[in-house]
């Protein structure tokens, strides 16, 4: 094998940001292109600069960050509850043979309902405000979590159980030396997509049942006939869910999954 | 400590597939329980180390498996130093054949199992470091098990078995998948700990050297449902060698032949 060539397949190992940082200008660039040469004008399809402005403008006067931090709140409360309630219910389901027959059945029934089809009842149940969002986006990530810890929990490997036993752990040293270490690292990946599925939602909740928020901005911005304004939203949006993944990754390379990884110090 | 009784022991299992589509007599014979023991009696004298040779799949990890009470006998019983054996307990260990060591923990932190009920932080360390030093594994008291190579994995699961005092050790083929000279050596180790340690040994084995150097008895299983075809005592001095023992080798031999292989190619 020729030396330069296995150069050329180390770039994206050596420079990840300007390689990540080129093809995001190439973006820009093809967006500002069709947005020139499109025909249509600038209020129907801005292109990037516009928007730039725009969004530099809503930064200025607060309503960015407002908005912002309205839909973090919502996806923060919605998440911690699906997190809080579906690992504990996805171990039991896991572990305990009759439970999951009981309840796999049912959640397996409401798991492909879309949220967003529970909007017209969250609104009746909860009326206008955070509650019908955060009730939102709690269906929306508890059920794949409660089925993906329970995957994860009943494929532990069972020697590990019988070690558990031949110690004489107790039931609460069985959770807390094998079953939670276990299922860390896929614990995350499964958090790392629910929480991905709770953006998506959120943004659409905030269409419908309250007056703050991303989509809240968006839905505004379109009757006002900004358009520039609602493509600073999404902007925003897909940076704020670029960064939640971001930190959802850091986290599965947190000192509780090293013992997995065959690189370590 | 450590007087194991084997009182009439049999095992049956049921196979739990249906096979519908199969006419009527072949569907009764795959519901039929298949027979794995037949009424095994043994006795095991306090700080004997017994080999227990056969071929895969005879049954005898089965039977090692209702000795240390992770499987329960379908009639018959095990009775350990005049009790019962009902479940898994701390006063027999199992040495699994698979790696036991807990992934997510490092050699010092599964060594530290055996011990975690001692009050005195400094003296659970002090048992922890010498039975890492026991088995020579000082180095790697802060590695994780998939950075420790085979041999050093058993032998730390040996550590993590001696640190809890058993009267009992039961081994699962506690040399399968390793090389060669690692095999020699730790077959060396277990005899040496045997001899230091007095613990009643259970070794079960498809290798018919090992049973005959290490054991301080031999006993054979074979056949379906598994019997007991030899239970010999072994007599003989240590270290034992096959060129100078002659009546070692002849029954080496003579295992070849039941067995039905020549030894002799």
């Amino acid at each position: 094998m020729k030396p330069n060539k296995l150069k050329t397949h180390n770039l994206g190992k050596r420079y990840p940001f300007l390689l990540t940082g080129i093809s995001f200008v190439f973006m820009l660039l093809i967006w500002d292109l069709l947005a020139r040469f499109s025909g249509w004008s600038s209020q129907v399809f801005p292109g990037p600069l516009p928007v730039f402005v725009s969004m530099g403008e809503l930064l200025r006067n607060g309503t960015l960050l407002k908005h912002t931090v309205a839909s973090l709140f919502r996806i923060t409360i919605g998440f911690y509850l699906a997190v809080m309630l579906g690992l504990p219910l996805g171990m039991l389901l896991g572990r305990n043979k009759t439970c999951n027959t009981m309840l796999n059945p049912i959640i397996q029934f409401l798991k492909p309902i879309s949220p967003i089809a529970w909007i017209p009842l969250a609104m009746l149940w909860f009326g206008i405000g955070d509650m019908p969002a955060i009730f939102l986006i709690f269906l929306a990530s508890f059920f794949p979590l409660v089925v993906s810890t329970t995957i994860t929990v009943s494929t532990i490997n069972p020697v590990f159980f019988q070690v558990a036993a031949n110690f004489n752990f107790t039931r609460m040293e069985t959770i807390t030396k094998i079953i939670i270490p276990a299922i860390t690292p896929a614990t995350i990946t499964a958090l790392r997509l629910s929480l991905a599925i709770a953006w998506l939602v959120v943004v659409a909740a905030e269409m419908i049942a309250v007056r703050s928020g991303l989509g809240y901005l968006i839905l505004d911005s379109r009757n006002a006939l900004r358009m520039d304004y609602v493509m600073a939203g999404m902007i925003v949006i897909g940076v704020i869910g670029l960064l939640l993944d971001f930190i959802m990754r850091r986290m599965g390379r947190l000192e509780s999954t090293s013992w997995q990884r065959s690189d370590i110090r | 400590m450590g007087h194991i009784i084997i009182n009439s022991v049999c095992k049956e299992y049921r196979n739990r597939r249906k096979i519908a589509r199969m006419d009527e007599s072949i569907k009764s014979k795959f519901q039929d329980p298949i027979p794995v023991l037949d009424k095994i009696d043994l006795e095991f004298n306090d700080g004997e180390m017994v080999c227990i040779l056969g071929p895969s799949g005879c049954g005898k990890s089965t039977m090692l498996r209702i000795i240390a009470g992770f499987e329960a006998a379908t009639s018959g019983r095990v009775t350990i130093d005049g009790n019962i054996v009902e479940r898994p307990s701390s006063d027999n260990i199992f040495v699994f054949q698979n790696n036991g060591l807990l992934p997510w923990m490092t050699v010092w932190e599964n060594i530290g199992l055996s011990v975690r009920q001692m009050q005195d932080s400094r003296s659970r360390r002090e048992k922890i470091a010498e039975h890492i030093e026991i088995v020579e594994l000082e180095g790697f008291e802060h590695h994780y098990p998939h950075q420790l190579s085979g041999g050093m994995r058993r032998r730390a699961e040996l550590a993590r078995a001696l640190a809890v005092n058993p009267n009992v050790m039961i081994m699962d083929e506690p040399f399968s998948g390793l090389d060669f000279i690692t095999h020699m050596k730790m077959r060396e180790e277990v005899v040496n700990m045997h001899k230091f340690t007095g613990k009643t040994t259970l070794i079960v084995t498809h290798d018919i050297d090992d049973a005959l150097i290490m054991g301080d008895r031999i006993v054979v299983l074979d056949g379906r449902p598994a019997r007991i075809k030899m239970n010999h005592q072994l007599d003989f001095p240590r270290p034992r060698d096959f060129q100078k023992i002659p009546a070692l080798n002849k029954l080496r031999q003579q295992i070849f032949l039941m067995e039905g292989i020549s030894y002799a190619v």
